[in-house]
């Protein structure tokens, strides 16, 4: 076992595995059809890509933390966050129980590290 | 023989293609970053190289999950690019070298590197936007300056290949190029990085200390970074500041156009996005 990073879960073949449906869901939404579609009707859309219960939970909560525990990979939810208009700065503040203020003040403190 | 000018490492972020569609590279945010690039600009714009050996992790557009390949190689005619999702404008197509892509991928395959080759790939952010801040002008009437061969590795599903073989793979590519039966100018471009994790509760980790080590060892000690497990990276620098293995592909390349390696220019700047950017510039 490799020592636990705090904060953190490297995307292996546990969470690649747990996370296939709802990350082919969110690769899907390259597309601005399918975006659209997705807009239409969360739940049919969800549906067809067959997402457990605890990623479509997770979808509709809106909760990046929740996602990634449902084997979310950032790099395609990023896709699913583009569908709300959201960037990474807010998503980074979501996940750290800050405001994008505070999110963005932490950001250029690491100048003075 | 093919001539290697020189290398240059890049951050890549989605929002940088907002910024320039916007034109608001001159506002205060957006210059110190911006503002690392026209030294590196002059120096290319002297150099002219004509071919581009390009680095980078594709971030969920031309592969998913379903077939998720180590190294890939493009080769092919040309380089669509798309909106990945967020809605920004693609850029248009870039040409590609095809020659020189059939002939890294023989020489790589002869070096056991057993590469996925692609006559078909879109090129994200991580691809395109290296070549919009390199050139700024070269999406315009007269088309890119240059031709591209990708070379895709992947940060997205662990295991990563690890870091001192994806130097070893950029040195071969280097000697492949340096071999190349060709008056062609080439450029190798790492893009990506340096520290930055977009997900989890350590979200917006920064590792400054490390990022200015990791540019001095690119002039000067360019293995340096390899006694590092991914593991071990991702702990110092991020989830997506492992994406640094695209500068040790392109250090690595480097090393085929003999001692000397010089710093042309750098800069550095906290924060675009949540990630500490850097370019650098080397030549021999």
């Amino acid at each position: 076992m490799l020592p636990e990073i705090e904060g953190t879960t490297p995307f292996d073949s546990t969470m690649a595995r747990r996370g296939y449906a709802l990350n082919k869901m969110c690769f899907s939404f390259n597309h601005q059809a399918n975006r659209e579609a997705f807009r239409a009707d969360p739940e049919a859309y969800m549906r067809q890509y067959g997402l457990t219960p605890q990623q479509a939970d997770a979808i509709r909560s809106g909760q990046v933390l929740a996602m990634l525990e449902a084997g979310g990979n950032a790099y395609y939810l990023a896709k699913f966050a583009g569908i709300f208009g959201l960037d990474m700065q807010d998503i980074g503040a979501q996940q750290t129980g800050m405001t994008k203020t505070e999110f963005q003040a932490k950001l250029v403190a690491a100048n003075f590290q | 023989m093919a001539k290697i000018i020189g290398a240059v490492g890049t951050s890549h972020i989605p929002a940088i293609g907002g910024a320039i569609h916007k034109g608001v590279q001159n506002d205060p945010y957006w210059q110190p970053f911006f503002g690392g690039f026209p030294p590196v600009q002059q120096w290319l714009g002297q150099e002219r190289p004509d071919v581009v050996v390009m680095f980078y992790n594709d971030h969920g557009l031309n592969f998913f999950l379903d077939k998720m390949p180590t190294f890939a190689v493009g080769a092919a005619p040309q380089y669509l690019s798309a909106d990945e999702g967020w809605g920004i404008p693609a850029q248009p197509p870039v040409p590609g070298c095809q020659d020189l892509s059939w002939h890294l991928i023989e020489a790589l395959t002869e070096r056991e590197f057993d590469v996925v080759t692609c006559q078909e790939m879109l090129l994200d952010h991580a691809g395109t936007l290296p070549l919009k801040l390199l050139w700024p002008e070269g999406d315009g009437q007269g088309g890119w300056p240059v031709e591209i061969v990708p070379v895709c590795i992947n940060t997205v599903q662990f295991p990563l290949p690890k870091p001192g073989r994806v130097y070893a793979l950029g040195r071969a590519i280097g000697e492949a190029v340096a071999a190349w039966q060709s008056d062609k100018r080439v450029l190798f471009v790492g893009s990506g990085g340096l520290s930055h994790q977009l997900d989890g509760k350590r979200a917006g980790h920064i590792n400054k200390g490390f990022d200015l080590q990791f540019l001095d060892s690119m002039v000067s000690n360019p293995e340096w970074a390899t006694r590092y497990t991914n593991h071990e990276l991702v702990e110092l620098v991020g989830t997506q500041g492992v994406e640094l293995l695209m500068w040790l592909a392109m250090r690595g390349a480097l090393v085929a156009a003999g001692p000397g390696v010089r710093e042309v220019h750098r800069n550095y700047h906290i924060p675009i996005s949540n990630t500490a950017t850097a370019v650098l510039a080397l030549t021999t």
